[in-house]
């Protein structure tokens, strides 16, 4: 029998968390905002066709940073267990607290129980009925949940940007206000040129289905307004 | 992936690609017919009659009425037969109304999943052939005499043009040139449009056309409900162009059906 070497569970932890920062740290990051009709995720996204923010329902909406592959992975297990949930129920059962805590368990256990944790970070937004808040919830690499507010980022660099924005953030912008600060505060802090935006919209209006991508014409719209960027 | 413990999301699960069914179908969710050999003869569930659909000339009309027998009984005056099922795209449904409503819920969702996970819409082609896998998957329940026909139109956006498919209850699918009908009173429809059809009409004409249809279809099959002014029950009618699906208002079905009930006499 192998009787393997002893390593106390702090120090698996520490190495297996240091190892998923790692791997975050090396992609970048995602802005998400409240602006005056609902919320806006942003993310600096060079092609056109590996997208990072989609729509899981109605209103609510996934963003991730790290690995591709993994955050993929979550995201269509986020959109199954969503649509089997308003299938089986009603649409009205689907919540992004209940998506979030499946997200976040399901993080938790690969954490400790896989050969390596994912290296990804999550956001779940959700937009709310009318007079009723929105909801922003982060989910980290070993599966803590955290309720955000307002606006916050997520990412290697989410310490930084989130402080930035939340230092010009102010409630009640239009949506054009909110993206055009968004970049500034991307632009600012990556001191360098960026090259292309992603970037969706949950947006209270007539349809049911809230999600819209913002189309490449709107964004350049917003991004030449910018001198900064 | 290895195995994960039971809890949270099932993401080893066997994997069902982009289909919604197949996914209920690996959770153990979809619907399995375990029904008895002969007729359901005790069985007489509510069904739904009159649906059709036409092309025009900026894209594709789609209606029905808004009546479900039980035998000889009316056991609905205002059910909904013509469902949008997604931007571009609307389903109508003949049959056993309890399965068609849950075919058409099915539908509906598949095609969102299939756009949300896939990043993109599928194909109006697409969309026809699994909505004839879905026909297909009830035929133990036609063979009890619970057969569901639907009626699908939608605009094709890669020929650029509305499109009409009529289905059997085999499944069968079959694409319609100019217009499609299903239900009880769909012979009487089809001969009404057989005259009254007419290669790139504008819209108003259309909306009147499919009205006479539906006016023609009751005034000969019983099944049918035709518009009923009294009580305020209208046909619904929907649209579908290059700018997507929209409802046609009752103001506007409500003089068109004046017309048609006035002309019917």
């Amino acid at each position: 029998m192998n009787p393997g070497f002893y390593v106390t569970p702090e120090q698996l932890v520490r190495d297996r968390a240091e190892f998923a920062r790692k791997g975050i740290a090396r992609g970048r990051s995602i802005l998400a905002m409240e602006y005056r009709d609902g919320l806006l995720m942003l993310a600096e996204n060079p092609g056109g066709s590996l997208n990072k923010i989609s729509e899981v329902y109605d209103r609510i909406a996934f963003a991730g940073v790290g690995r591709y592959n993994e955050f993929e992975t979550l995201r269509k297990a986020g959109i199954r267990q969503a649509d089997v949930m308003g299938y089986l129920y009603s649409r009205d059962d689907v919540t992004a607290l209940g998506l979030a805590t499946a997200f976040s368990q399901t993080l938790g256990v690969i954490f400790s129980h896989e050969a390596k944790p994912f290296e990804v970070e999550l956001l779940i937004c959700e937009l709310g009925l009318e007079g009723q808040p929105n909801q922003m919830l982060q989910i980290s690499y070993d599966g803590t949940l955290l309720e955000g507010r307002e606006a916050l980022a997520i990412g290697g660099k989410a310490d930084v940007l989130g402080t930035a924005l939340r230092d010009r953030f102010e409630p009640g912008l239009d949506r054009n206000a909110a993206l055009r600060l968004g970049m500034q505060v991307f632009a600012e802090t990556e001191r360098r040129p960026l090259d292309g935006w992603e970037a969706a919209v949950l947006e209270r209006g007539p349809a049911r289905r809230c999600f819209r991508r913002l189309t490449g014409p709107e964004l350049a719209r917003v991004s030449e307004e910018n001198p900064s960027s | 992936m290895t195995e994960l413990p039971n809890w949270g999301l099932p993401l080893g699960a066997p994997a069902p690609g982009s289909s919604f069914s197949d996914l209920l179908d690996s959770l153990g969710l979809a619907p399995r017919w375990k029904v008895p050999a002969g007729p359901a003869q005790t069985l007489n569930p509510p069904e739904g009659t009159t649906v059709l659909a036409c092309r025009y000339g900026d894209g594709v009309v789609i209606g029905g009425d808004r009546q479900a027998t039980e035998g000889h009984l009316i056991a609905h005056r205002r059910i909904r037969k013509v469902y949008r099922s997604d931007r571009m795209s609307a389903v109508a449904v003949a049959g056993t109304a309890g399965l068609a409503l849950e075919m058409v819920r099915l539908f509906t969702v598949e095609l969102e999943h299939y756009e949300k996970i896939e990043g993109a819409m599928l194909s109006l082609e697409g969309k026809a052939n699994f909505l004839s896998r879905l026909v297909r998957s009830q035929l133990p329940l036609a063979f009890q005499g619970l057969a569901v026909v639907p009626l699908f139109a939608g605009y094709d956006q890669t020929s650029d043009q509305g499109r009409v498919y009529t289905f059997d209850v085999v499944g069968g699918r079959y694409e319609e040139k100019q217009y499609g009908a299903a239900g009880s009173g769909a012979v009487q429809a089809r001969a009404y449009l057989r005259t009254a059809w007419k290669p790139e009409m504008a819209e108003d004409e259309v909306v009147e056309k499919v009205m006479g249809a539906l006016v023609a279809a009751a005034d000969v099959d019983v099944a049918t409900g035709g518009p009923d002014l009294r009580r305020g029950i209208l046909p619904n009618l929907v649209m579908i162009d290059r700018g997507g699906v929209r409802e046609v208002s009752d103001d506007h079905l409500a003089s068109v059906a004046e017309a048609a009930l006035r002309e019917g006499q």
